[in-house]
Protein backbone atom coordinates (compact mmCIF):
# COMPACT_ATOMS: atom_id res chain seq x y z
CA UNK A 1 0.00 0.00 0.00
CA UNK A 2 2.78 2.43 0.92
CA UNK A 3 4.67 1.50 -2.25
CA UNK A 4 1.63 2.40 -4.34
CA UNK A 5 1.69 5.99 -3.01
CA UNK A 6 5.46 6.48 -3.26
CA UNK A 7 6.42 4.59 -6.42
CA UNK A 8 3.67 4.72 -9.03
CA UNK A 9 2.80 7.93 -10.88
CA UNK A 10 -0.90 7.63 -10.08
CA UNK A 11 -0.12 7.02 -6.43
CA UNK A 12 2.11 10.10 -6.22
CA UNK A 13 -0.54 12.28 -7.89
CA UNK A 14 -3.21 10.97 -5.49
CA UNK A 15 -0.90 11.53 -2.53
CA UNK A 16 -0.19 15.14 -3.54
CA UNK A 17 -3.88 15.78 -4.16
CA UNK A 18 -4.64 14.41 -0.72
CA UNK A 19 -2.01 16.66 0.85
CA UNK A 20 -3.42 19.69 -0.98
CA UNK A 21 -6.91 18.91 0.33
CA UNK A 22 -5.47 18.43 3.79
CA UNK A 23 -4.10 21.98 3.69
CA UNK A 24 -6.92 23.60 1.72
CA UNK A 25 -9.99 22.37 3.59
CA UNK A 26 -8.86 23.36 7.11
CA UNK A 27 -7.64 26.65 5.62
CA UNK A 28 -11.02 27.49 4.08
CA UNK A 29 -12.93 26.46 7.20
CA UNK A 30 -10.52 28.51 9.32
CA UNK A 31 -11.10 31.46 6.96
CA UNK A 32 -14.80 31.40 7.74
CA UNK A 33 -14.10 31.71 11.45
CA UNK A 34 -11.31 34.26 10.90
CA UNK A 35 -13.77 36.41 8.97
CA UNK A 36 -16.14 36.12 11.94
CA UNK A 37 -13.29 36.91 14.37
CA UNK A 38 -12.33 39.94 12.28
CA UNK A 39 -15.85 41.35 12.53
CA UNK A 40 -16.21 40.48 16.22
CA UNK A 41 -12.92 42.18 17.15
CA UNK A 42 -13.83 45.19 15.06
CA UNK A 43 -17.21 45.35 16.80
CA UNK A 44 -15.72 44.89 20.27
CA UNK A 45 -13.33 47.81 19.77
CA UNK A 46 -16.24 50.01 18.72
CA UNK A 47 -18.41 48.66 21.60
CA UNK A 48 -20.90 47.03 19.26
CA UNK A 49 -22.04 43.43 19.37
CA UNK A 50 -21.08 42.37 15.89
CA UNK A 51 -22.62 39.32 14.20
CA UNK A 52 -24.67 37.47 16.85
CA UNK A 53 -27.77 36.09 15.13
CA UNK A 54 -26.83 33.05 13.04
CA UNK A 55 -25.83 30.14 15.27
CA UNK A 56 -24.54 30.35 18.84
CA UNK A 57 -22.86 33.77 19.32
CA UNK A 58 -23.23 34.23 15.55
CA UNK A 59 -20.55 31.61 14.90
CA UNK A 60 -22.23 30.47 11.68
CA UNK A 61 -22.50 33.99 10.23
CA UNK A 62 -19.74 33.38 7.65
CA UNK A 63 -21.48 30.24 6.37
CA UNK A 64 -24.76 32.13 6.00
CA UNK A 65 -22.88 34.84 4.09
CA UNK A 66 -21.31 32.14 1.93
CA UNK A 67 -24.71 30.75 0.91
CA UNK A 68 -25.98 34.26 0.28
CA UNK A 69 -23.08 35.06 -2.06
CA UNK A 70 -23.45 31.80 -3.95
CA UNK A 71 -27.17 32.09 -4.69
CA UNK A 72 -27.21 35.76 -5.69
CA UNK A 73 -27.42 36.82 -9.31
CA UNK A 74 -24.21 37.52 -11.21
CA UNK A 75 -24.40 40.94 -12.83
CA UNK A 76 -22.06 41.78 -15.69
CA UNK A 77 -21.81 45.49 -16.55
CA UNK A 78 -22.58 46.52 -20.13
CA UNK A 79 -19.38 46.96 -22.11
CA UNK A 80 -17.38 44.82 -19.72
CA UNK A 81 -14.69 42.54 -21.09
CA UNK A 82 -16.45 39.33 -20.06
CA UNK A 83 -13.45 37.00 -20.23
CA UNK A 84 -11.11 39.22 -18.19
CA UNK A 85 -14.00 40.19 -15.91
CA UNK A 86 -14.42 36.59 -14.74
CA UNK A 87 -10.74 35.72 -14.98
CA UNK A 88 -9.77 38.40 -12.43
CA UNK A 89 -11.52 36.96 -9.33
CA UNK A 90 -10.36 33.46 -10.24
CA UNK A 91 -6.74 34.64 -10.47
CA UNK A 92 -7.14 36.43 -7.18
CA UNK A 93 -8.41 33.27 -5.48
CA UNK A 94 -6.07 30.76 -7.11
CA UNK A 95 -2.92 32.81 -6.42
CA UNK A 96 -3.87 33.26 -2.80
CA UNK A 97 -4.33 29.50 -2.42
CA UNK A 98 -1.31 28.12 -4.31
CA UNK A 99 1.18 30.02 -2.16
CA UNK A 100 0.30 27.63 0.69
CA UNK A 101 2.05 24.80 -1.15
CA UNK A 102 5.39 25.79 0.36
CA UNK A 103 4.29 26.95 3.82
CA UNK A 104 5.37 24.45 6.51
CA UNK A 105 3.11 24.03 9.54
CA UNK A 106 5.50 21.82 11.47
CA UNK A 107 8.96 20.38 10.89
CA UNK A 108 8.54 18.70 7.49
CA UNK A 109 4.79 19.25 7.27
CA UNK A 110 4.84 20.92 3.88
CA UNK A 111 3.46 19.91 0.48
CA UNK A 112 6.51 21.01 -1.52
CA UNK A 113 9.82 21.50 0.29
CA UNK A 114 11.61 23.54 -2.40
CA UNK A 115 14.92 25.41 -2.16
CA UNK A 116 13.54 28.78 -3.20
CA UNK A 117 10.35 28.60 -1.13
CA UNK A 118 10.53 32.20 0.08
CA UNK A 119 11.10 33.51 -3.45
CA UNK A 120 8.11 31.45 -4.60
CA UNK A 121 5.85 33.05 -2.01
CA UNK A 122 7.24 36.48 -2.91
CA UNK A 123 6.60 35.82 -6.61
CA UNK A 124 3.03 34.70 -5.93
CA UNK A 125 2.29 37.70 -3.75
CA UNK A 126 3.68 40.00 -6.43
CA UNK A 127 1.29 38.41 -8.93
CA UNK A 128 -1.72 39.11 -6.74
CA UNK A 129 -1.87 42.64 -8.11
CA UNK A 130 -3.13 41.20 -11.42
CA UNK A 131 -6.48 40.17 -10.00
CA UNK A 132 -7.02 43.74 -8.87
CA UNK A 133 -5.84 45.48 -12.05
CA UNK A 134 -7.72 43.13 -14.38
CA UNK A 135 -10.90 43.35 -12.31
CA UNK A 136 -10.80 47.14 -12.34
CA UNK A 137 -10.06 47.41 -16.04
CA UNK A 138 -12.55 44.77 -17.21
CA UNK A 139 -15.43 46.38 -15.31
CA UNK A 140 -15.42 49.24 -17.86
CA UNK A 141 -16.33 51.73 -15.16
CA UNK A 142 -14.56 54.75 -13.68
CA UNK A 143 -14.36 53.97 -9.96
CA UNK A 144 -13.12 50.38 -10.30
CA UNK A 145 -10.47 51.57 -12.74
CA UNK A 146 -9.26 54.33 -10.42
CA UNK A 147 -9.21 51.81 -7.58
CA UNK A 148 -7.17 49.32 -9.58
CA UNK A 149 -4.63 51.94 -10.64
CA UNK A 150 -4.16 53.01 -7.03
CA UNK A 151 -3.76 49.40 -6.02
CA UNK A 152 -1.17 48.66 -8.70
CA UNK A 153 1.03 51.55 -7.57
CA UNK A 154 0.57 50.70 -3.90
CA UNK A 155 1.29 46.99 -4.13
CA UNK A 156 4.39 47.46 -6.29
CA UNK A 157 5.76 50.12 -3.92
CA UNK A 158 5.48 48.00 -0.78
CA UNK A 159 6.67 44.82 -2.49
CA UNK A 160 10.08 46.45 -2.81
CA UNK A 161 10.54 46.90 0.92
CA UNK A 162 9.08 43.44 1.66
CA UNK A 163 11.66 41.95 -0.71
CA UNK A 164 14.54 43.82 0.93
CA UNK A 165 13.45 42.78 4.44
CA UNK A 166 13.26 39.15 3.28
CA UNK A 167 16.83 39.49 1.94
CA UNK A 168 17.97 40.41 5.44
CA UNK A 169 16.45 37.20 6.81
CA UNK A 170 17.99 35.17 3.97
CA UNK A 171 21.44 36.63 4.74
CA UNK A 172 21.06 35.60 8.38
CA UNK A 173 19.95 32.08 7.48
CA UNK A 174 21.97 31.33 4.39
CA UNK A 175 19.01 29.56 2.81
CA UNK A 176 15.69 30.36 1.15
CA UNK A 177 13.92 27.30 2.49
CA UNK A 178 11.31 27.95 5.18
CA UNK A 179 12.35 24.84 7.10
CA UNK A 180 15.95 26.07 7.25
CA UNK A 181 14.83 29.57 8.23
CA UNK A 182 12.82 28.24 11.17
CA UNK A 183 15.50 25.75 12.23
CA UNK A 184 18.04 28.62 12.22
CA UNK A 185 15.89 30.31 14.88
CA UNK A 186 16.11 27.30 17.18
CA UNK A 187 18.28 27.67 20.26
CA UNK A 188 18.56 27.47 24.01
CA UNK A 189 16.77 30.69 24.84
CA UNK A 190 13.34 30.04 23.37
CA UNK A 191 11.75 33.17 21.98
CA UNK A 192 14.95 35.22 22.33
CA UNK A 193 16.52 33.10 19.59
CA UNK A 194 13.90 34.07 17.05
CA UNK A 195 14.59 36.59 14.31
CA UNK A 196 12.39 39.31 15.78
CA UNK A 197 15.26 40.23 18.08
CA UNK A 198 18.20 40.40 15.64
CA UNK A 199 15.94 41.87 12.95
CA UNK A 200 14.03 43.98 15.44
CA UNK A 201 13.00 47.08 13.46
CA UNK A 202 12.40 45.08 10.29
CA UNK A 203 9.68 42.93 11.83
CA UNK A 204 7.48 46.01 12.21
CA UNK A 205 8.38 47.30 8.77
CA UNK A 206 7.46 43.91 7.34
CA UNK A 207 4.18 43.91 9.20
CA UNK A 208 3.22 47.39 8.00
CA UNK A 209 4.29 46.56 4.44
CA UNK A 210 2.16 43.43 4.66
CA UNK A 211 -0.82 45.62 5.59
CA UNK A 212 -0.24 47.73 2.49
CA UNK A 213 0.45 44.72 0.25
CA UNK A 214 -2.84 43.08 1.21
CA UNK A 215 -4.84 46.34 0.99
CA UNK A 216 -5.82 46.20 4.64
CA UNK A 217 -6.67 49.31 6.66
CA UNK A 218 -5.07 51.81 7.20
CA UNK A 219 -3.84 51.31 3.62
CA UNK A 220 -7.12 50.16 2.02
CA UNK A 221 -7.08 53.00 -0.51
CA UNK A 222 -7.95 50.79 -3.50
CA UNK A 223 -11.34 50.29 -1.90
CA UNK A 224 -11.67 53.56 -0.02
CA UNK A 225 -15.43 53.64 0.18
CA UNK A 226 -15.73 57.35 0.84
CA UNK A 227 -13.93 58.17 -2.40
CA UNK A 228 -14.20 55.18 -4.72
CA UNK A 229 -17.33 53.33 -3.49
CA UNK A 230 -15.63 49.91 -3.20
CA UNK A 231 -12.70 50.33 -5.59
CA UNK A 232 -12.11 47.51 -8.04
CA UNK A 233 -14.94 45.42 -6.56
CA UNK A 234 -17.74 47.88 -7.37
CA UNK A 235 -19.16 45.97 -10.32
CA UNK A 236 -18.71 42.51 -8.84
CA UNK A 237 -21.54 40.58 -7.25
CA UNK A 238 -22.28 37.07 -6.09
CA UNK A 239 -19.61 34.36 -6.49
CA UNK A 240 -16.96 36.50 -8.26
CA UNK A 241 -17.15 38.95 -5.36
CA UNK A 242 -16.88 36.04 -2.93
CA UNK A 243 -13.75 34.84 -4.72
CA UNK A 244 -12.19 38.31 -4.43
CA UNK A 245 -13.02 38.41 -0.75
CA UNK A 246 -11.65 34.92 -0.03
CA UNK A 247 -8.54 35.74 -2.04
CA UNK A 248 -7.97 38.92 -0.07
CA UNK A 249 -8.47 37.23 3.29
CA UNK A 250 -6.27 34.27 2.32
CA UNK A 251 -3.52 36.72 1.39
CA UNK A 252 -3.86 38.28 4.84
CA UNK A 253 -3.57 34.88 6.54
CA UNK A 254 -0.60 34.07 4.30
CA UNK A 255 1.10 37.25 5.50
CA UNK A 256 0.39 36.14 9.10
CA UNK A 257 2.06 32.80 8.31
CA UNK A 258 5.04 34.62 6.78
CA UNK A 259 5.50 36.85 9.84
CA UNK A 260 5.30 33.74 12.06
CA UNK A 261 7.85 31.83 9.99
CA UNK A 262 10.31 34.64 9.35
CA UNK A 263 10.32 36.47 12.67
CA UNK A 264 8.42 34.47 15.29
CA UNK A 265 10.07 31.09 14.95
CA UNK A 266 7.31 29.17 13.14
CA UNK A 267 6.53 25.96 15.02
CA UNK A 268 9.21 26.49 17.67
CA UNK A 269 8.14 26.75 21.28
CA UNK A 270 8.73 30.18 22.90
CA UNK A 271 9.65 28.61 26.25
CA UNK A 272 12.66 26.26 26.32
CA UNK A 273 11.58 22.79 27.37
CA UNK A 274 8.06 22.81 25.96
CA UNK A 275 7.62 20.63 22.86
CA UNK A 276 7.58 22.34 19.43
CA UNK A 277 4.62 21.69 17.19
CA UNK A 278 1.88 22.80 14.87
CA UNK A 279 -0.09 24.38 17.74
CA UNK A 280 2.58 27.05 18.19
CA UNK A 281 2.48 27.83 14.47
CA UNK A 282 -1.30 28.13 14.44
CA UNK A 283 -1.23 30.16 17.65
CA UNK A 284 1.30 32.61 16.22
CA UNK A 285 -0.71 32.99 13.03
CA UNK A 286 -3.86 33.65 15.08
CA UNK A 287 -1.95 36.23 17.15
CA UNK A 288 -0.78 38.01 13.98
CA UNK A 289 -4.32 37.98 12.63
CA UNK A 290 -5.57 39.49 15.88
CA UNK A 291 -3.10 42.36 15.44
CA UNK A 292 -4.28 42.76 11.81
CA UNK A 293 -7.88 42.97 13.02
CA UNK A 294 -7.01 45.42 15.81
CA UNK A 295 -5.17 47.68 13.38
CA UNK A 296 -8.22 47.67 11.14
CA UNK A 297 -10.34 48.79 14.08
CA UNK A 298 -8.14 51.51 15.57
CA UNK A 299 -6.32 53.29 12.73
CA UNK A 300 -7.67 55.99 10.41
CA UNK A 301 -7.03 55.64 6.67
CA UNK A 302 -3.88 57.11 5.16
CA UNK A 303 -3.93 59.81 2.52
CA UNK A 304 -2.60 58.55 -0.81
CA UNK A 305 0.44 60.85 -0.98
CA UNK A 306 1.33 59.89 2.60
CA UNK A 307 1.12 56.23 1.61
CA UNK A 308 3.50 56.70 -1.31
CA UNK A 309 5.86 58.83 0.76
CA UNK A 310 5.96 56.19 3.50
CA UNK A 311 6.71 53.43 1.01
CA UNK A 312 9.40 55.09 -1.08
CA UNK A 313 10.98 57.69 1.21
CA UNK A 314 10.85 55.93 4.58
CA UNK A 315 10.56 52.15 4.21
CA UNK A 316 12.74 51.71 1.13
CA UNK A 317 15.83 53.56 2.50
CA UNK A 318 15.42 51.91 5.91
CA UNK A 319 15.15 48.38 4.59
CA UNK A 320 17.92 48.93 2.03
CA UNK A 321 20.18 50.29 4.76
CA UNK A 322 19.31 47.33 6.96
CA UNK A 323 20.37 44.88 4.24
CA UNK A 324 23.82 46.53 4.20
CA UNK A 325 24.06 46.61 8.00
CA UNK A 326 22.95 43.00 8.44
CA UNK A 327 25.40 41.88 5.75
CA UNK A 328 28.24 43.43 7.77
CA UNK A 329 26.95 42.05 11.07
CA UNK A 330 26.68 38.57 9.57
CA UNK A 331 30.00 38.68 7.72
CA UNK A 332 32.02 39.66 10.80
CA UNK A 333 29.90 37.44 13.09
CA UNK A 334 29.18 40.20 15.58
CA UNK A 335 27.94 38.95 19.01
CA UNK A 336 29.08 35.41 18.27
CA UNK A 337 27.00 34.93 15.15
CA UNK A 338 23.81 36.54 16.41
CA UNK A 339 23.07 37.60 12.82
CA UNK A 340 24.96 34.74 11.15
CA UNK A 341 23.09 31.60 12.06
CA UNK A 342 24.73 29.69 9.19
CA UNK A 343 28.11 30.28 10.82
CA UNK A 344 27.24 28.76 14.19
CA UNK A 345 25.54 25.76 12.65
CA UNK A 346 22.05 26.84 13.75
CA UNK B 1 5.98 9.61 -22.24
CA UNK B 2 7.28 10.49 -18.81
CA UNK B 3 5.60 13.05 -16.57
CA UNK B 4 8.47 15.50 -17.10
CA UNK B 5 8.16 15.20 -20.88
CA UNK B 6 4.39 15.72 -20.71
CA UNK B 7 4.81 18.82 -18.53
CA UNK B 8 7.51 20.10 -20.90
CA UNK B 9 5.15 19.84 -23.88
CA UNK B 10 2.36 21.57 -21.94
CA UNK B 11 4.65 24.50 -21.09
CA UNK B 12 6.22 24.59 -24.57
CA UNK B 13 2.83 24.70 -26.30
CA UNK B 14 1.69 27.39 -23.85
CA UNK B 15 4.76 29.50 -24.62
CA UNK B 16 4.19 29.23 -28.37
CA UNK B 17 0.44 29.85 -28.10
CA UNK B 18 0.97 32.78 -25.75
CA UNK B 19 3.56 34.31 -28.07
CA UNK B 20 1.32 33.89 -31.08
CA UNK B 21 -1.71 35.35 -29.32
CA UNK B 22 0.40 38.28 -28.07
CA UNK B 23 0.94 39.24 -31.70
CA UNK B 24 -2.50 38.54 -33.18
CA UNK B 25 -4.74 39.72 -30.33
CA UNK B 26 -6.95 42.59 -31.35
CA UNK B 27 -7.06 44.18 -27.92
CA UNK B 28 -3.67 45.43 -26.63
CA UNK B 29 -4.60 44.59 -23.04
CA UNK B 30 -5.27 41.00 -24.07
CA UNK B 31 -1.88 41.02 -25.79
CA UNK B 32 -0.17 41.93 -22.53
CA UNK B 33 -2.12 39.22 -20.68
CA UNK B 34 -1.01 36.61 -23.23
CA UNK B 35 2.55 37.90 -22.85
CA UNK B 36 2.25 37.32 -19.09
CA UNK B 37 1.08 33.76 -19.75
CA UNK B 38 4.15 33.29 -21.94
CA UNK B 39 6.42 34.52 -19.14
CA UNK B 40 4.81 32.17 -16.63
CA UNK B 41 5.12 29.17 -18.97
CA UNK B 42 8.80 29.97 -19.61
CA UNK B 43 9.32 30.12 -15.84
CA UNK B 44 7.83 26.61 -15.78
CA UNK B 45 10.37 25.51 -18.43
CA UNK B 46 13.20 26.88 -16.26
CA UNK B 47 11.89 24.85 -13.32
CA UNK B 48 11.95 21.73 -15.50
CA UNK B 49 15.59 22.49 -16.36
CA UNK B 50 16.36 22.55 -12.64
CA UNK B 51 16.99 26.32 -12.63
CA UNK B 52 14.42 27.20 -9.98
CA UNK B 53 16.18 30.42 -8.95
CA UNK B 54 16.07 31.83 -12.48
CA UNK B 55 12.44 30.76 -12.77
CA UNK B 56 11.47 32.63 -9.63
CA UNK B 57 13.43 35.72 -10.74
CA UNK B 58 11.58 35.63 -14.05
CA UNK B 59 8.30 35.55 -12.15
CA UNK B 60 9.23 38.33 -9.73
CA UNK B 61 10.97 40.70 -12.13
CA UNK B 62 9.14 40.21 -15.41
CA UNK B 63 5.67 39.09 -14.38
CA UNK B 64 5.51 40.87 -11.03
CA UNK B 65 7.03 44.20 -12.03
CA UNK B 66 7.75 44.77 -15.74
CA UNK B 67 4.49 43.32 -17.07
CA UNK B 68 2.48 45.26 -14.48
CA UNK B 69 3.99 48.46 -15.85
CA UNK B 70 3.24 47.31 -19.42
CA UNK B 71 -0.35 46.65 -18.43
CA UNK B 72 -0.49 49.98 -16.62
CA UNK B 73 0.64 51.88 -19.71
CA UNK B 74 -1.43 49.93 -22.23
CA UNK B 75 -4.61 50.41 -20.21
CA UNK B 76 -4.07 54.16 -20.16
CA UNK B 77 -3.55 54.40 -23.92
CA UNK B 78 -6.34 55.72 -26.05
CA UNK B 79 -6.09 53.50 -29.11
CA UNK B 80 -8.29 53.25 -32.16
CA UNK B 81 -8.45 49.49 -32.67
CA UNK B 82 -9.76 49.65 -36.26
CA UNK B 83 -6.91 51.88 -37.34
CA UNK B 84 -4.46 49.63 -35.57
CA UNK B 85 -5.66 46.60 -37.51
CA UNK B 86 -5.41 48.46 -40.81
CA UNK B 87 -1.82 49.35 -39.98
CA UNK B 88 -1.11 45.74 -39.13
CA UNK B 89 -2.16 44.46 -42.56
CA UNK B 90 0.09 47.11 -44.10
CA UNK B 91 3.16 45.96 -42.24
CA UNK B 92 2.38 42.23 -42.40
CA UNK B 93 4.60 41.40 -45.44
CA UNK B 94 7.60 43.18 -43.92
CA UNK B 95 7.07 41.44 -40.57
CA UNK B 96 6.78 38.06 -42.27
CA UNK B 97 9.98 38.73 -44.21
CA UNK B 98 11.88 39.58 -41.00
CA UNK B 99 10.45 36.50 -39.30
CA UNK B 100 11.52 34.20 -42.13
CA UNK B 101 15.02 35.73 -42.15
CA UNK B 102 15.44 35.18 -38.39
CA UNK B 103 14.14 31.62 -38.71
CA UNK B 104 16.64 30.89 -41.51
CA UNK B 105 19.48 32.40 -39.52
CA UNK B 106 18.64 30.25 -36.54
CA UNK B 107 18.37 27.15 -38.73
CA UNK B 108 21.75 27.89 -40.30
CA UNK B 109 23.39 28.54 -36.94
CA UNK B 110 22.06 25.34 -35.39
CA UNK B 111 22.63 23.35 -38.59
CA UNK B 112 26.40 23.77 -38.39
CA UNK B 113 26.52 23.43 -34.58
CA UNK B 114 29.13 20.86 -33.68
CA UNK B 115 27.90 18.73 -30.79
CA UNK B 116 30.60 16.78 -28.99
CA UNK B 117 29.95 13.22 -27.85
CA UNK B 118 27.81 12.80 -24.78
CA UNK B 119 26.87 16.48 -24.53
CA UNK B 120 23.43 15.58 -23.21
CA UNK B 121 24.87 14.17 -20.00
CA UNK B 122 27.10 17.18 -19.48
CA UNK B 123 24.40 19.85 -19.87
CA UNK B 124 22.14 18.04 -17.41
CA UNK B 125 21.64 19.79 -14.09
CA UNK B 126 24.41 18.91 -11.64
CA UNK B 127 23.06 16.85 -8.80
CA UNK B 128 24.31 16.81 -5.26
CA UNK B 129 25.78 19.56 -3.11
CA UNK B 130 25.69 22.72 -5.20
CA UNK B 131 22.29 24.42 -5.22
CA UNK B 132 21.94 26.62 -8.23
CA UNK B 133 21.09 29.66 -6.07
CA UNK B 134 24.39 29.35 -4.23
CA UNK B 135 26.26 28.49 -7.44
CA UNK B 136 24.87 31.57 -9.20
CA UNK B 137 25.75 33.72 -6.19
CA UNK B 138 29.35 32.50 -6.24
CA UNK B 139 29.63 33.15 -9.99
CA UNK B 140 28.12 36.63 -9.89
CA UNK B 141 29.59 37.96 -6.65
CA UNK B 142 32.97 36.21 -6.57
CA UNK B 143 34.12 35.31 -10.03
CA UNK B 144 32.53 38.05 -12.14
CA UNK B 145 32.05 40.74 -9.50
CA UNK B 146 33.61 43.49 -11.67
CA UNK B 147 31.44 42.78 -14.70
CA UNK B 148 28.36 42.54 -12.49
CA UNK B 149 29.08 45.86 -10.79
CA UNK B 150 29.79 47.46 -14.17
CA UNK B 151 26.42 46.29 -15.47
CA UNK B 152 24.80 47.72 -12.35
CA UNK B 153 26.62 51.02 -12.89
CA UNK B 154 25.37 51.24 -16.48
CA UNK B 155 21.81 50.72 -15.27
CA UNK B 156 22.31 53.39 -12.60
CA UNK B 157 23.56 55.88 -15.21
CA UNK B 158 20.59 55.08 -17.44
CA UNK B 159 18.21 55.58 -14.53
CA UNK B 160 19.75 58.90 -13.51
CA UNK B 161 19.67 59.99 -17.16
CA UNK B 162 15.97 59.20 -17.44
CA UNK B 163 15.23 61.09 -14.23
CA UNK B 164 17.29 64.13 -15.24
CA UNK B 165 15.59 64.26 -18.65
CA UNK B 166 12.05 64.15 -17.23
CA UNK B 167 12.45 66.04 -13.95
CA UNK B 168 11.18 69.57 -13.93
CA UNK B 169 10.40 71.62 -10.90
CA UNK B 170 7.00 73.19 -11.22
CA UNK B 171 6.41 76.29 -9.21
CA UNK B 172 2.69 76.57 -9.92
CA UNK B 173 1.52 73.52 -7.97
CA UNK B 174 0.90 73.20 -4.25
CA UNK B 175 3.04 70.56 -2.59
CA UNK B 176 2.47 68.61 0.59
CA UNK B 177 4.99 69.12 3.35
CA UNK B 178 4.51 66.19 5.76
CA UNK B 179 6.91 67.54 8.39
CA UNK B 180 5.08 70.86 8.57
CA UNK B 181 1.77 69.00 8.66
CA UNK B 182 2.90 66.82 11.53
CA UNK B 183 4.10 69.76 13.60
CA UNK B 184 0.98 71.82 13.25
CA UNK B 185 -0.29 73.23 16.50
CA UNK B 186 -4.03 72.75 17.18
CA UNK B 187 -4.11 76.10 18.95
CA UNK B 188 -2.94 77.90 15.79
CA UNK B 189 -4.84 75.78 13.33
CA UNK B 190 -8.32 76.27 14.72
CA UNK B 191 -10.27 78.69 16.76
CA UNK B 192 -13.27 77.84 18.93
CA UNK B 193 -16.05 80.41 19.07
CA UNK B 194 -18.97 80.40 21.41
CA UNK B 195 -21.90 81.36 19.21
CA UNK B 196 -24.79 82.95 21.03
CA UNK B 197 -28.23 81.81 19.86
CA UNK B 198 -29.95 84.28 17.58
CA UNK B 199 -26.81 86.40 17.07
CA UNK B 200 -24.50 84.43 14.80
CA UNK B 201 -20.92 85.49 14.25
Amino acid sequence: MVEFFTNTNLGIVLLILGQCLLVLLPLLVALAFLMYADRKIWAAVQMRRGPNVVGVFGLLQSFADFIKYIVKEIVVPAGADRFVFFLAPMISFVLAVIAWAVIPFNDGWVISDINVAILYVFAISSLEVYGVIMGGWASNSKYPFLGSLRSAAQMISYEVSIGLIIIGVIISTGSMNFGDIVRAQDGNYGLFNWYWLPHFPMMFLFFISALAETNRPPFDLPEAESELVAGYQVEYSSTPFLLFMIGELTAVVLMCALVSLLFLGGWLSPIPGLPDGILWMVGKMAFCFFIFAMIKAITPRYRYDQLMRLGWKVFLPMSLGWVVIVAFLAKFEVLGGFWARWAIGG
Amino acid sequence: MTVAAFVFYVFAVTVLLGGLMTVVSRNPVHSVLWLILTFIASAGLFVLLGAEFVAMLLMIVYVGAVAVLFLFVVMMLDIDFAQLRAEMSKYLPLALLIGVIILMELAMAFGVWDFSDGFATRIAAPTGEAQNTAALGLLIYDQYIMLFQLAGLILLVAMIGAIVLTLRHRKDVKRQNPVAQMHRDPAKAMELKDVKPGQGL
